[in-house]
């Protein structure tokens, strides 16, 4: 059974349709890619999975339950994580309080606060962010608030985890440093679904590939496939 | 809880204030009726600053809704005063606010910003008016009667009311409840999305800092002996606290107290002395504030003692 | 406004009727109509300094107050028509909204972490300047209600009886309304103003010059309640504490005209005014009470408006 699935999703704001009739599955392990130009719907998708907003028509089922019209907070606790397009930490709390706080409210049932201290420093050190601990979030270079994200939403103990964009701002060497972080994540055994731009990115690390445009999809399978797809090098070409 | 921690780790404070507190205790043995009068009013607004803090504070959410719920405490105390004895009433007005919070809280489970505060305040208002329009025109009469009580008992009720609150406010900024409210003001799109009930935690909190508001209003009422809805939702009640706080500061815990304690005593000294300029002083003082003392006069304190206590 | 019409014997009823109720609407809407011109305009002159310049400026209806009342003395001291004053009061209140933009509100916008923060910290000083503005008020002019005469006649229109002062009002209402709605949609100036208000980032790179629009916004907002204030000391009385029922009844109009659309406050105005004038007719104590229902009612509905993006 995959792990994520999606049926004929679809999104309407007012009259225009962000989604259109999306179907998708994710499998469990996965590292599953969504590309598409800006404004096909990648952010949009991720907010109807998330709960954050109400989904139009259509059906979204994690591990086999309906989780469409479930509150964000549940959707969290059932074993979902995302970090956002542009990153929204507790700017004036710090890394080890951002992370910590994830750990402590991240899951159904109670945590204990030596707990929730004890994994927040193993996650620091995961993503290597254990010397900063101490500072404020908005200190913090760009680079070093992406891996905080990735270290907070992996503080709720997900089974699947959401990249919107998590490479974006950041130089070559960098890129590289976030492939490698999420390779470690998927040895983890948590899914991987990304949204990202950075091709270089995608093709190396991703199983499988989907692209949407203009909120339908338009392509999928593996890196390969979809890079020599006449109907996906148009859409980006055309751009 | 993190809580009882303090009075091992922090014996010297925890010490000043039990002083302070019998200080305050044995007051009416040894002073005359007017500075406990005096006192009684500071603690009022104490009450309302540190109140509003518990919620406004950690989420930014700028509540404009105090007066109504003080006033709902004012018209429970007008309504049962005779049916009730003394300390159920001040119960009862705390618990009738504590509904009206809840349920307001539940309704404005989407507006932020702008529209929260206008929406706060609306509230007030409509009840002002609405209460003015009925009693005036179905009752006939404006304005109760409230029983009379001693100014020392009411002085008594008050301070509890105050240490209540202040052991309430502290209580929950330690515990995880204050943590998931600082979540909700620093970033509630990312707060809900790491687990937090963000409409239960907003609307719990604001219920919870409406509750010593209503209780406080409740025994106000019996001072003052008559009330109408235009002394009990008197606005002033909704502006006052969000100045105190913002005097203060709302950084540091102590910040709405000290700010609140020196903003009455200077309202009571101006508009006795001078009657017909406070509000340019009040204004004048906001002003300077805003653009000298964002974090308020104890955030400076706060910030220079940085260290990482939280 | 119980008629003795329906007693008269002469006509018959089903007529009397007719003519009591065409009579009544009748006065309902040009009542609503001259309340609404007074409304658009406070709600444009506000929803000018929030759209554009993203300043809740509470002290908006001090500024009416403050022409009201420099009306009522160039009036009653002077002998100066309040037509006059319009001309005198809009320009000097724009100038001073201008100042205060330039110095205090600029200074926040600089100074604040982010536009939330901003939001908070420009409210909280305009309640800084209410204070400050109405107590210089009260101490000028005591606090007691003032009123002049001021072609206090009758006049008919179609039965409807109005004192010629609401009738030139509603006049200089809806005329400083219409310029101005054209001003915004045909002067380089006033497109300037619209794109501000929609996008200052883009508006920034095409040339304007973000700073002095936001204080002019700000002035014209300032302006409008230069425009609105003698108009309202034309019809009622007037005290120093008048300006917060004038403003959160702009507020009312500029969420219900959608927040950011000056159009909507235009149309927003009229039809609150409208409402109002319906409300009034049947429980003259109930207007208020209405606004604040319609108000809490949009926010938990249709907080952008019924006009709003």
């Amino acid at each position: 059974m995959p792990i994520l699935e999606g049926k004929k999703v679809t999104k309407y704001f007012g009259g225009l349709a962000a989604l259109y009739q999306v179907d998708f599955e994710i499998n469990t392990g996965e590292v599953v890619g969504l590309i598409g130009p800006n404004g096909a719907g990648k952010t949009t998708l991720f907010n109807l999975i998330s709960g954050f907003l109400p989904i139009t028509a259509g059906e979204i089922r994690y591990k086999g339950q309906k989780i469409n019209g479930l509150n964000p907070h549940q959707i969290c606790w059932k074993g979902v994580a995302r970090t956002f397009q542009s990153t929204k930490l507790f700017a004036g709390m710090t890394v080890f309080e951002n992370v910590v706080s994830a750990s402590l409210f991240g899951s159904k049932r109670t945590v204990s606060l030596p707990e929730a201290e004890r994994e927040t420093m193993e996650l620091l050190e995961f993503v290597d962010l254990l010397s900063v601990r101490t500072m404020l979030a908005k200190d913090l270079p760009i680079a070093h608030q992406k891996r905080l994200e990735v270290a907070r939403a992996l503080a709720t103990k997900p089974d699947l985890l959401m990249f919107d964009e998590v490479m974006a701002g950041l130089n070559p060497v960098e890129v590289v440093e976030a492939m490698g972080l999420v390779a470690k994540i998927r040895d983890r055994g948590i899914t991987i679904f990304m949204i990202e731009h950075v091709m270089k990115a995608i093709m190396e690390v991703c199983n499988r590939i989907i692209v949407l445009h203009h909120g339908s999809k338009i392509a999928e399978g593996r890196p390969e496939e979809v890079a020599n797809s006449p109907k996906v090098i148009e859409v980006y070409l055309g751009e | 809880m993190e809580g009882f921690n303090v009075i091992t780790k922090r014996p010297f404070t925890v010490g000043a204030v039990l002083l302070i507190l019998i200080l305050l205790a044995i007051m009416p043995f040894y002073a005359k009726p007017y500075p406990v009068i005096s006192l009684t009013n500071i603690l009022m607004y104490i009450i309302l600053t540190v109140s509003w803090v518990i919620f406004s504070g950690p989420t930014h959410y700028i509540s404009l809704a105090s007066a109504a719920f003080f006033g709902v405490g004012i018209y429970t105390s007008a309504l049962l005063g005779k049916i009730l004895p003394l300390p159920l009433i001040v119960v009862a007005g705390g618990f009738a606010s504590f509904i009206l919070a809840l349920f307001i809280g539940l309704l404005t489970l989407r507006l932020r910003g702008m529209y929260f505060i206008i929406f706060t305040f609306s509230i007030s208002e409509l009840i002002r008016h609405f209460l003015l329009w009925w009693e005036t025109n179905v009752e006939g009469t404006v304005g109760r009667w409230v029983v009379m009580v001693s100014h020392n008992t009411v002085y008594y009720i008050i301070l509890i009311i105050f240490v209540m609150t202040m052991l309430i406010a502290y209580l929950m900024r330690q515990s995880r409840f204050g943590l998931a409210l600082r979540c909700i003001g620093e970033q509630e799109e990312a707060a809900i999305h790491i687990g937090i009930n963000a409409t239960i935690v907003k609307s719990l909190t604001f219920a919870i800092s409406a509750t010593f508001m209503g209780a406080s209003g409740a025994i106000m009422a019996t001072r003052w002996t008559y009330i109408d809805p235009r002394i009990a939702f008197d606005p002033h009640l909704s502006f006052m606290p969000v100045l105190m706080a913002i005097f203060g500061g709302t950084v540091h815990f102590y910040g709405p107290l000290f700010g609140a304690a020196i903003f009455a005593y200077l309202e009571e000294i101006l508009t006795t002395k001078f009657p017909y300029y406070y509000m340019l002083f009040f204004g004048a003082i906001l002003i300077v504030v805003i653009l000298f003392l964002p974090h308020g006069l104890f955030g400076l304190i706060q910030k220079r003692w940085k260290g990482g206590s939280e | 406004m119980k008629s003795t019409f329906l007693d008269s014997q002469q006509t018959p009823s089903f007529k009397k009727k007719r003519i009591f109720v065409f009579e009544a609407i009748l006065n309902i809407v040009i009542a609503g109509l001259i309340m609404g011109g007074i409304y658009a305009l406070i709600a444009v002159g506000l929803s000018l300094q929030y759209g554009v310049g993203r300043v809740l400026n509470i002290s908006h209806g001090e500024f009416i107050m403050l022409g009201a009342f420099a009306t009522w003395s160039l009036y009653t001291l002077l002998g100066v028509s309040p037509l006059l004053s319009l001309i005198i009061c809009g320009p000097f209140l724009f100038l001073l909204g201008f100042l205060i933009h330039r110095t205090l509100f600029q200074y926040l916008r600089d100074k604040s972490e982010s536009m939330g923060a901003f939001a908070d910290s420009s409210l909280l000083a305009s309640f800084g300047l209410l204070f400050i503005i109405q107590n210089i008020a009260l101490l000028i002019w005591k606090a007691d209600l003032r009123g002049y005469s001021y072609l206090n006649t009758p006049v008919s229109i179609f039965g409807a009886i109005f004192t010629a002062n609401r009738i030139v009002a509603l006049l200089f209402a809806v005329t400083i309304s219409l310029a101005f709605y054209l001003f915004l949609t045909h002067t380089r100036m006033g497109k300037a103003i619209r794109a501000s208000a929609e996008d200052p980032m883009t508006a920034q790179v095409m040339g304007v010059n973000i700073h002095r629009m936001l204080a002019i916004c700000f002035g014209l907002g300032a302006l409008m309640a230069g425009f609105a204030g003698p108009l309202i000391s034309m019809m009622y009385e007037i005290q120093p504490t008048m300006g917060i029922e004038y403003t959160i009844i702009a507020i009312i109009v500029v969420v219900l005209g959608g927040l950011g659309s000056i159009t909507g406050s235009l149309i927003g105005g009229f039809s609150l005014g409208l409402v109002g004038s319906i409300v009034t007719y049947f429980n003259p104590g109930l207007s208020l009470i209405a606004y604040y229902v319609i108000f809490i009612l949009l926010l938990l509905i249709r907080p952008t408006g019924i006009l709003g993006k």
